[in-house]
């Protein structure tokens, strides 16, 4: 070593010193890109929430819209945002349930299984303007439904499938094997294994899944665009049930476009609380689904 | 297992219970949409689709109706006149607001489909304005002018064509228009551009006020949209006059109904044959004033004068 | 299942009730399993009915005399609702998407390879569980807000800052595309680095690298199968996304020569004209004809990406 350091000769040398260096630059780098995804998040919702403030209250949520919409709230869309989100569950919460146990408990690793596989990973990469395509196609003229909210969630329950899917059956796979053994053991069927003990150990799992497809149900424009979602509709204040299946609805999302792009005269509070509300909606349902894992994480025993 | 966790089970078969349940509450729609009805009250469901220029005040019509006849819901949806036509054609709405004539293609169309001959009716005008910047200097525009600007093979392009002094990066007009076969769209293409096409590469908004909104926002930029989207102290409103030499004319409620201001244009509402019950007692009070001082305060020009005065 | 007891005669109504049940409850489970097997096959099912039924809605202009899908694919003069001379031409558009998506991916794959290698390598427990949560949330934003955004906070800041004419651009949609493809190629990115053997990164720690040198000469070649299919299903999501590019590229048919060009892309100009296109006519077919052009766009991109995945799982 050299003398001049001073140091003894564990010292830090230039090298290591460099190295260091390196070592910090590159976490700080590496850490920078990582806040530069959440800096914009933050920031966005914030300014959202202060343009959202004059508007922001439950008057707001429970008013319907006034005066070709630039006064009152959002109760309509806001209601048929839930109407689209649980009729879309109805139909794709059992069959993407069934779907995952098929291919989780049943499936045997042949080409067969393998084009199923496939084609749910291609199920949730089509386009959403492409399942509007097809629910327009296919639910309201070629099966009759019309403009309608059985054509718009049934569409809504297509798109989300793979979501329910692929949360269905990650749970199922994280049930141990060594408990489906046991069952058999004792003589079940496969099928009464799997609901007294494949089911139950991975409800949680499941539900999980099924919040995230209200997540994304809720969210999505384009595929209820075309389908079944209407620009307005005269509704009553507070009322929970104000659509039949066969009519069109509003819906938040679609409404948040309307106001944004085509309403003169709207005050300016109303779009950024719409979209506020949209979002809270949104990112509260996908708290619960998280909260929900975490807990599940917590408690599970194998 | 553990019994307790068998019943876990049942959660989420009962959300979905749940959900149907409460999506399928409401019953069934009781009857017919429209038309003469018995009974107390039955409810009933008018559907009127069409022009995104009208979306507006016809949501205020069926905002105000409903005060009035509770019982009487009207389902309005927006997605262009060529929607509005071609929902009528099929026989699926009983209303459709446009802001261009049927054609006559169109209606003999729809007589073949339906069986019934459509009824016109007009319930107000709406003038077509030329948006500007508001730091704009350009008062007044020619037909001629606007057609150079926006139709295939017009000759302008830049600001400085027209002898308007703009800084320099901002020297390139910025066209917005609307999206294609939107009806403001083919009423400019058709009385603005004679037919011809429009040039590629304009900024074709999906909504009349998304155009007001970025040419407030655009310093270069120039666009038409309805009367009703005006934004004062964003944008600037252009005198048209219809041919070179002429004197121009300011757009307006005044100007409209006088037929002076050249590029305006009739909303109209079509039903499938002579409308009956419900839906006439509709078209009738829009008609009426209270209907037209709706129409005014949309932003869009009444019948007669005057009506918004009480 | 009940055992019935040996030593003593089954009581014959006991016995009776018992067989009676399990022959219900066969049945029941048959029906059952019935049921799984079709769920099961019903992914197969929509995949196809959904490419039937849009193809089924566009193949008549294919046979159609004044179509000709040369034009249609290399033509930039998209003119649907002429009354003098109709014409088909989506080249503009694919330019629109294949530059907005390059534009996402370019500030996205950096970004978001940087936050996974944080994720995975640099931060300790606590924070990437944070980080994790925080990229979820990214993900849940609806894409109808993101183009809110574009549209008005924005454009506002792309034409001050930039000093670019018009705030609804290429630019604007690439940010808010980048921003919602992030999330995608971050978790796909760090599934691919927690599949690095740790062995690999022992020896080189052995050898005394900094992390740095860890991750660039080790940790990223040995990851690059993964890091491609996440940045191949970022491009899937970028192509395929349609709200936010809508209102937040601006919407003009033009060929981009810089990016600050208003552009338009396939997925905007379907939602923007599917509305008024009246059914049956040839613009209603020229438009689904679009979306079989981006449902096989798609389906290629995450077949491959697919592929590449499922080659790491097998390792």
């Amino acid at each position: 070593m050299n003398a001049s350091t001073g140091h003894a000769m564990f010292g830090e040398t230039p090298p290591v010193r460099r190295k260091l260096r390196q070592e910090a630059l590159a976490q700080w780098v590496f850490g920078a890109m990582a806040a530069a995804m959440i800096v914009p998040l933050l920031l966005i919702v914030g300014y959202l929430v202060v343009r959202a403030a004059p508007s922001l209250n439950l008057e707001f949520l429970l008013e319907v819209p006034k005066r070709g919409m630039t006064e009152g709230g959002i109760w309509p869309a806001f209601v048929g945002t839930l109407y689209l989100v649980f009729l879309s569950l109805a139909f794709s919460a059992p069959i993407g349930i069934l779907a995952a146990v098929y291919l989780n408990e049943y499936a045997r690793d042949n080409w067969f299984n393998r084009v199923i596989n496939l084609a749910v990973i291609n199920l949730a990469g089509v386009p959403s303007i492409v399942h509007a395509l097809f629910g327009l196609g296919a639910f309201v003229y070629a099966a009759r439904f019309g403009y309608s909210i059985i054509s718009a969630s049934l569409t809504l329950a297509i798109m989300t499938l793979p979501v329910i899917i692929a949360a269905t059956r990650e749970a199922l796979a994280s049930v141990p094997r060594s408990f489906r053994e046991a069952c058999w053991n004792v003589g079940a069927t496969r099928w009464q294994t799997i609901w007294a003990v494949v089911l139950p150990n991975s409800i949680s799992g499941i539900l999980t899944g099924i919040i995230l497809e209200v997540s994304r149900a809720a969210g999505e424009t384009a595929p209820v665009m075309f389908t079944g979602v209407v620009f307005f509709k005269a509704v009553e204040r507070g009322d929970l049930f104000p659509y039949y299946l066969n009519e069109q609805c509003m819906a938040l999302s679609m409404h948040l476009y309307t106001i944004s792009t085509q309403v003169p005269g709207v005050k300016e509070s109303i779009p950024f609380a719409t979209a506020i509300v949209l979002l809270a909606l949104v990112l509260m349902v996908n708290a619960a689904a998280i909260s929900l894992r975490v807990y599940l994480r917590s408690r599970k025993k194998w | 297992m553990r019994p307790a966790h068998r019943s876990s089970c049942f959660p989420q078969l009962g959300l979905a219970a749940c959900a149907i349940a409460l999506a399928l509450q409401p019953g069934c729609k009781p009857g017919g949409s429209s038309g003469g009805s018995g009974g107390a009250n039955p409810r009933i469901t008018i559907q009127n689709k069409g022009s995104d220029t009208m979306v507006n005040v016809a949501q205020v019509w069926a905002e105000e109706y409903k005060k009035i006849h509770p019982h009487v819901d009207v389902e309005v949806s927006g997605g262009g006149s060529g929607v509005g036509i071609a929902a009528l054609i099929k026989g699926t709405i009983d209303l459709a607001s446009t802001s261009r004539d049927m054609k006559a293609e169109e209606k003999a169309l729809a007589k073949k489909n339906t069986g019934k001959e459509p009824r016109e009716f007009v319930v107000g005008h709406d003038a077509l304005v030329v948006y500007v910047h508001k730091d704009n200097p350009l008062a007044e525009i020619t037909n001629e002018q606007l057609a150079d600007i926006f139709a295939e093979g017009g000759k302008i392009t830049k600001w400085s064509d027209l002898g308007v002094k703009l800084p320099a990066d901002r020297d390139v007009i910025v066209r917005v228009s609307r999206q294609s076969s939107s009806g403001t769209y083919e009423f400019f293409r058709e009385h603005v551009l004679n037919k011809r096409d429009f040039k590629l590469g304009s900024r074709d908004m999906n909504g009349s006020k998304e155009v007001v909104e970025l040419v407030g926002l655009t310093m270069s930029a120039i666009g038409y949209s309805g009367l009703g989207y005006n934004e004062p102290g964003k944008v600037k409103m252009l005198k048209v006059s219809p041919k070179a030499g002429q004197p121009a004319i300011e757009p307006g409620v005044a100007t409209t109904l006088s037929k002076q201001y050249p590029i305006a244009r009739p909303l109209l509402l079509y039903t499938l044959g002579e409308p009956t019950g419900e839906l006439k007692n509709y078209i009738d009070w829009i008609l009426t004033d209270a209907g037209q001082q709706i129409v005014e305060k949309s932003g869009y020009v009444p019948l007669r004068a005057g009506t918004s005065k009480p | 299942m009940t055992e019935p007891n040996s030593a003593t005669p089954a009581p014959p109504a006991f016995a009776v009730r018992a067989a009676k049940r399990a022959a219900w409850a066969v049945v029941g489970e048959k029906i059952l399993e019935a049921l799984v097997y079709l769920c099961g096959f019903s992914a197969i099912v929509f995949v196809l009915g959904i490419f039937l039924f849009v193809f089924k809605e566009a193949f008549p202009i294919l046979a159609n005399d004044n179509f000709s899908l040369t034009q249609f694919l290399f033509s930039p003069e998209w003119y649907p609702t002429s009354e003098v001379n109709k014409r088909y031409g989506v080249f503009a558009m694919i330019a629109g998407t294949c530059s907005v998506t390059v534009l996402a991916m370019v500030i996205a794959v950096p970004f978001g390879l940087g936050a996974a290698i944080y994720i995975s390598e640099f931060c300790g427990h606590k924070t990437r569980e944070i980080l994790k949560i925080v990229i979820e949330f990214l993900a849940a934003v609806p894409s109808v807000v993101w183009g809110f955004i574009g549209l008005t906070v924005m454009s506002r800041l792309i034409v001050q800052y930039t000093g670019a004419p018009v705030g609804v651009n290429m630019l604007n949609g690439g940010i808010i595309l980048a921003l919602m493809c992030v999330p995608i190629i971050v978790s796909i990115s760090e599934d691919a680095l927690k599949a690095v053997p740790d062995s690999y990164r022992e020896a080189a720690i052995a050898l005394g690298v900094t992390r740095w040198q860890l991750v660039w000469r080790v940790l990223l070649p040995a990851a690059k199968n993964g890091l491609l299919a996440a940045v191949l299903l970022g491009v899937g999501r970028g192509v395929g996304e349609t709200m936010a590019v809508l209102m937040a590229t601006g919407h003009a048919v033009h060929i981009p020569n810089s990016v600050f060009d208003s552009v338009r892309t396939l997925t905007a100009n379907i939602a923007s004209e599917l509305g008024e296109a009246p059914a049956g006519s040839d613009h209603y077919r020229v438009l689904f004809l679009i979306g079989v052009l981006l449902f096989t766009l798609t389906f290629a991109v995450n077949l491959i990406a697919d592929t590449i995945v499922r080659g790491i799982r097998r390792k």
